[in-house]
């Protein structure tokens, strides 16, 4: 049999498989983050909440209207970037002036609330969502069985990703929300909306995260918590990339996935910690990130 | 001097930071064309007034005339549509944009703006340097692209706050070249500045500020006899 470091290829491209695509639950995820946190200065502590919801969109939509995956690949995110667009506008915003830890705060006990409520109409165990008819079954790569759902969810996020990073860094909107990041004032004084660009953004980070939901509902179950056992890990990945930094995010969403999923391939137990373990260091050896400006 | 109703016009401004009254009645007016210039030394509200006047400062009293619209409601990010562009005293160059992001970065609110053509020819340092990141030009050409920005926006009014500060001889006498080109396309200026020498080879007419107060105002023929006041005045 083929070995790698004395491990069965088919086990180590495997594991690289699943680290590749929990990646891009982290890539999406921490890019919606570091996108709030760059431009709001907000920790936003309800991300696993508005993911959860995003794919509680999906599952509500399907039992309640018959609306499939791929209409709810488009609504979900809309409803969960429009409900949190309204958060900010009505509590959020108020809270701006005050230390940035009220904020968090807000957020937190938010995503408590939300989730709390999920669990008390649904239960804690997962609804299933069914892998959409078109994306069912999978490629036989020789080395490993590939669902095609999971080969869509990869390259579904590195589109994602690469389309948020050139709609910040390439296009006028960006160029207003970098300066507004940098100097909300002066932006204003050339006749820029800023309150509703900071609105926008918060809509616009959460619906990352409520499409990213939708995307993982087929993958995992659709539960309460889903959102909860992933923030942390995401937490840990926007403090590794560089608080606010999109790139950063995004580069070390993939690579940490990867990296989880080596992990559990060489070394198992040490899997659940690796992410802690790196970001642990990151901050001792450099604490504005891999790809953070040094504030 | 014109006689008809100045484009700004400014009475018993006053304005705070939190508790502390840092204006205590301002009147002044810049009239259609003119470039006016605030002069006094450090901390007396020069710039207090002009942060008062496109509205940063929202705690403020008095009377804030435009264009003949009543200022003092407007919200700041509307200020700009009337037709006032500010260029702060820190310039305010974005370190994550380009050149060129930061230079189209103000939205064009009215005609009679400057062409992105017209600007390079005016500054051809900023076109050469136009997909560097902002803040990797020097003090000078960050002013130059401090100031282009508004050229652009068809603004009205100008206010600019100390554009000569910390900047070496050549690029003073640079800037002072463009606001004078600028006046003779019409713009009207209000300057703040404490390079006193500079001011006199821009400005129509002068307010010398103290304590949050208009304490003087003459015209640049006036100033040979005023010397002697402004000294002890400005502390020069």
């Amino acid at each position: 049999m083929t070995t790698i470091f004395d491990v069965p290829i088919q086990a180590f491209l495997g594991q690289l498989l699943i680290g590749l695509i929990n990646g891009s639950f982290y890539a999406m995820l921490s890019l919606g983050l570091a996108i709030i946190f760059g431009m709001l200065k907000i920790i936003n502590f309800a991300h696993g909440a508005q993911y959860m919801i995003g794919a509680f969109a999906g599952y509500l939509l399907l039992a309640t209207f018959g609306i499939g995956y791929w209409p709810a690949l488009l609504l979900a995110p809309i409803i969960v970037g429009l409900c949190s667009a309204a958060i900010e506008r009505l509590a959020l915003s108020r809270l701006y002036n005050l230390d940035h830890l009220y904020s968090l705060l807000f957020t937190f006990g938010l995503a408590l609330a939300l989730e709390g409520a999920f669990r008390y109409y649904y239960g804690s165990s997962g609804q299933p969502y069914a892998v959409p008819k078109e994306l069912a079954g999978g490629y036989n790569l020789g080395f490993m069985f590939l669902p095609k759902y999971r080969a869509w969810v990869v390259l579904a996020s590195l589109a994602i990703c690469i389309s948020s990073w050139l709609l910040i860094e390439k296009t006028k909107l960006g160029a207003y929300l970098r300066a507004a990041t940098e100097n909300p004032t002066l932006v204003r004084t050339f006749g820029i909306n800023v309150p509703l660009l900071l609105t926008f953004t918060y809509g616009m980070g959460a619906a990352l995260a409520g499409l990213a939901g939708i995307l993982a509902a087929p993958i995992y179950q659709v539960s309460p918590l889903m959102g909860s056992n992933l923030i942390i890990v995401v937490f840990a990945v926007v403090v590794v990339g560089g608080m606010g930094s999109i790139l950063g995010a995004i580069i070390t969403g993939y690579l940490l996935g990867i990296l989880e999923g080596l992990t559990k391939v060489f070394y198992p137990e040490a899997s659940n910690i690796v992410i802690f373990v790196i970001m642990a260091i990151v901050l001792l050896v450099r604490p504005a990130g891999l790809m953070g400006r040094d504030a | 001097m014109t006689e008809s109703a100045p484009l700004l016009s400014v009475r018993d401004l006053n304005a705070w930071y939190g508790e502390s009254h840092a204006l205590h009645g301002i009147d002044l007016d810049v009239h259609q064309g003119e470039t006016v210039t605030l002069l006094g030394r450090n901390g007396v509200g020069k710039t207090t007034a002009l942060r008062s006047i496109v509205g940063i400062i929202r705690k403020r009293s008095g009377s804030i005339r435009f264009d003949g619209k009543d200022m003092l409601r407007v919200p700041l990010h509307r200020t700009a549509r009337h037709g006032i562009g500010y260029v702060p005293e820190e310039r305010g160059i974005f370190a994550t944009l380009t050149v060129e992001e930061n230079l189209t970065l103000p939205p064009v609110i009215a005609k009679g703006g400057m062409t992105l053509a017209e600007i390079y020819q005016l500054f051809p340092n900023l076109e050469e340097r136009r997909k560097s990141p902002g803040t990797k030009l020097s003090g000078g050409e960050q002013q130059m692209l401090a100031m282009a920005r508004i050229l652009r926006t068809g603004a009205k009014l100008l206010l600019l706050d100390e554009p000569t500060e910390g900047l070496a001889p050549v690029i003073i006498q640079r800037i002072g070249e463009v606001l004078l080109t600028l006046k003779q396309r019409g713009m009207t200026i209000l300057l703040v500045e404490q390079n006193f020498r500079f001011a006199s080879k821009v400005a129509d007419r002068f307010y010398v500020v103290d304590h949050g107060k208009v304490i003087d105002t003459f015209a640049v023929e006036e100033l040979p006899g005023r010397m002697a006041m402004l000294n002890e005045a400005l502390g020069v």
